[in-house]
């Protein structure tokens, strides 16, 4: 236990040392080294190991993002807030309903995508101040059950049959219900195709040079899409990035420090703490649908997407890389989405693949499996275990004993203990002045 | 002069809580468009009536999960968000055991201890297999004692003193760990439990409709009702009780004064724990049916309860959960099925708004 203690310390001595942007690129090139080499060993071609780096980046930089906002709200002000995917589905759905055609099923305004994505954002936002308002008057594990709470009343309305399809002022909507709500086209798609909102539009000029200098080496179209759009994903993180740091450094930042310090302080100095936080929370939940929007677009907006479980999925990535540091959500975010979320998958292929177990034997049941120690045969086990199931279910028996491990062991994750504090100047340095 | 200090006080009462009054005036509404639909036929007394009885078992099934979650509440003041979790452990090792004594012998045992057997075949209920069914329910409150013991040892123990909040995200962490373990073990998907056909029912008639009582449904409202009081009267009657109460005011103090807290801590998981094994082991036996995630699902009912009560009052967690069961079920009078939860939940955030003390706040009678 203690010995990985002195190895997370040790890493995040050796992260102090560097300068952000250098660490960010160290930890980008150490991710993409290992999944290249993974990808390798699974015998993927090129087109495969592109599709592989694709993956990762696309969801490092959602997960980045959302952390991002999270940390916004807990690590910078101290408001816990657990209805992370509430937000992100009002995001989304808004969005949805806003730019789909009236023609499809459920049937949208078709309005442009710009204005669908910006509506989703705003609708986050308010959602996000109305939501805010027990904020104002909750501690906080009374905050994190209510944010709960509304987050599930969020996605029980959306999945509702009663706004599956409804008209309002004669003007026909709908969430889909269970079924769901297939979303506009993916935006990059305007870079490639003559008619960026048909699935079946033959690619512009552009589009058909691009394709064929990628195609002579493996790497299909679609995958070649789908890369474009995850490196405009990375210039999304680090406008987010840049817009917190600016709010984080700004007088308004120095507040939401403050409040998190001691909120009594801050109310004595003359701060309307309320006001910061209800505006602090539709700022976060703003990013957190846009992040959403981001993630869906081009696909399907379901509820299934949106359980508790996402929200907890942003907590352990923010925890990894310690709140309060924008950082160090990014860090969290990346290292979150391709070892804890996307590893054990890869470990599951790697090890199908090397040991040949689960070939039209893998047994049914736990007993089935368990069953063949006796004679010391550990192969059904081992093929049970790797089922594609069971490796899901495992995945989050893993999150849950990291999530344990970290707030037992290392509750300020990678970089946390570069939280910033909320005086200007830092105040051990004076001459004089303690140590905190 | 007497009539004008009345009404200045009146005013003075509706400045001052203008949510409350607004909260008061939109429940009197309710009632009287409950009281029109009644008597327009909009709603026949026996469908109100089954809302109300659906109501009072829920809210019975969720006082008596929310016991437990109101003690370590009160005690270790954080969250337990594992505590729907552990719930879920209590019905599946409690209908494992069930399972096993009705079955063994006759079926075979490995779709036995998972649960895939037949329930049809099996024809457990009250009144077929009530040996099953007490062997169930005491195998529920012990092994869900020992999780807990177990996990509080591992997780909480090493946390004590730490905040909330760091407690509660390690409680997520534990919730995690355990519901995926039982669905690597037993495999997702929903389980027949018991025999419909071979459950008896009761039939009253009201006004000019009926409804029907299972047996199941007044085993879990008897047995709820009887733990609950059993609850009560160790709290209350008891050193442990009076040492836990100490605790609950003031946990510096109640170690000057020689409680010896980590022993009553323990105490406290113990009998949570085990009354939530329970809980889980009667609302299975009630539903007839339970997946890997019913405790999950039900937490945030749970914890709407037990806020609604009042954290740490047992007497709170049991209003609070007759207060939440009724006003979802009854919420079908005028929302669709579809919202009965958010309903529920909408309830818990408006108390909190309104009274974050709780119904029975301030009054930690644990």
């Amino acid at each position: 236990m203690s010995a990985l203690g002195d190895r997370a310390a040790a890493v995040s001595e050796w992260f102090d040392g560097r300068s952000d942007a250098a660490l960010l690129l160290a930890l980008a090139a150490g991710l993409y080294a290992l999944f290249t080499g993974v990808s390798l060993v699974l015998g993927y071609d090129l087109g495969g190991i592109v599709n592989t780096l694709r993956r990762i980046t696309f969801l490092s930089a959602i997960y980045a993002m959302l952390v991002l906002a999270l940390n916004l709200q807990w690590g910078y002000t101290g408001l816990f807030n657990l209805g992370v995917a509430g937000f992100m589905a009002v995001g989304v759905y808004t969005m949805g309903m806003l730019s789909t055609a009236p023609t499809t099923n459920p049937p949208g305004l078709g309005l442009p995508l710009p204005i669908g994505i910006a509506g989703g954002v705003v609708a986050a936002a308010l959602v996000g101040a109305v939501a805010s308002l027990p904020a104002l008057r909750l501690r906080g594990d009374y905050l994190a059950i209510v944010t709960l709470a509304f987050s599930e009343i969020v996605r029980l309305t959306y999945r509702s049959p009663v706004f599956e399809t409804f008209s309002v002022g004669g003007v026909a909507l709908g969430t889909g219900g269970s079924t769901g709500m297939s979303l506009p086209t993916n935006p990059i798609r305007i870079l490639f195709y003559e008619n960026p909102q048909e699935v079946t539009s033959p690619p512009s000029a552009f589009g058909e040079a691009v394709f064929g200098a990628f195609e002579g080496l493996g790497v299909r179209a679609p995958v070649v899409e789908g890369t474009a759009y995850a490196l405009v994903l990375l210039l999304f993180v680090a406008g987010v990035y840049v817009l917190l740091r600016r709010v984080g450094n700004s007088p308004f930042g120095r507040v939401l420090k403050a409040i998190r310090e001691d909120e009594t302080v801050a109310g004595a100095l003359g701060k309307d703490t309320r006001l910061f936080k209800v505006k602090v929370f539709a700022l976060g939940c703003a990013l957190m649908g846009l992040a959403a929007i981001l993630w869906r677009i081009g696909g399907i907006a379901s509820t299934e997407d949106f359980r508790p479980i996402t929200t907890f999925y942003v907590f352990v990535a923010l925890i990894i890389g310690g709140a309060g540091s924008n950082t160090g959500s990014v860090v969290g975010g990346a290292v979150f989405a391709s070892l804890l979320f996307e590893g054990p998958n890869f470990v599951r292929r790697v090890v199908t693949q090397y040991f040949e177990v689960g070939i039209g034997q893998t047994p049914n049941t736990i007993f089935e499996a368990v069953g063949p120690l006796a004679s010391l045969d550990v192969t059904p086990l081992l093929a049970y275990t790797l089922s594609d199931v069971n490796v899901s279910a495992l995945r989050l028996v893993l999150l849950g004993i990291v999530l344990i491990y970290l707030i037992q062991n290392r509750p300020e994750g990678l970089l946390g203990h570069r939280t910033e504090t909320a005086a200007s100047v830092d105040l051990g340095e004076r001459p004089g002045g303690e140590n905190r | 002069m007497a009539t004008n200090t009345d009404t200045n006080t009146v005013v003075a009462f509706v400045r001052g809580r203008p949510v409350v009054v607004a909260f008061g005036l939109f429940v009197a509404l309710l009632f009287a468009d409950l009281l029109r639909k009644l008597g327009t036929g909009a709603l026949t007394t026996a469908s109100l009536a089954g809302f109300l009885k659906d109501g009072t078992v829920l809210g019975l099934s969720l006082g008596l999960a929310g016991i437990g979650l109101a003690m370590t509440y009160s005690i270790l003041n954080f969250a337990n968000f594992a505590h729907g979790d552990y719930i879920t452990v209590g019905g599946v090792v409690g209908w494992i055991t069930a399972f096993l004594v009705t079955g063994l012998g006759s079926t075979e045992l490995e779709s036995l201890a998972l649960l895939t057997a037949s329930s049809r075949t099996l024809g457990i209920s009250v009144t077929t297999a009530p040996v099953a069914i007490t062997l169930g329910l005491l195998v529920s409150v012990v092994v869900t004692a020992g999780l807990a013991l177990l996990i509080d040892r591992i997780v909480f123990r090493p946390m004590r003193g730490q905040r909330g909040i760091a407690l509660l995200i390690a409680s997520v962490g534990v919730a995690l760990a355990v519901r995926y373990l039982l669905v690597f073990t037993l495999r997702t998907g929903p389980r027949g439990l018991t025999a419909g056909q071979a459950t008896p029912s009761w039939t009253l008639a009201v006004g000019s409709g009926t409804v029907t009582v299972t047996a199941h449904e007044a085993t879990l409202a008897v047995l709820a009702v009887a733990l609950m009081l059993g609850t009560h009267v160790l709290l209350r009657y008891t050193t442990f009780g009076t040492a836990m109460r100490a605790m609950a005011d003031n946990e510096d103090l109640a170690q000057v004064s020689g409680i010896p807290t980590e022993r009553v801590i323990r105490t406290t998981w113990l009998l949570g724990a085990g009354l939530t094994g329970a809980a889980g082991f009667l609302i299975a036996l009630e539903r007839g049916a339970l997946t890997m995630s019913f405790g999950w699902q039900l937490l945030l009912l749970v914890f709407a309860a037990v806020i609604l009560g009042g954290i740490g009052s047992v007497y709170g967690a049991m209003v609070g959960g007759l207060v939440i069961g009724l006003a979802s079920r009854l919420s079908l009078v005028w929302l669709p099925e579809s919202f009965i939860i958010a309903a529920a939940f909408v309830v818990m955030i408006v108390m909190l708004l309104v009274r974050p003390k709780g119904l029975l706040g301030g009054v930690t009678t644990v």
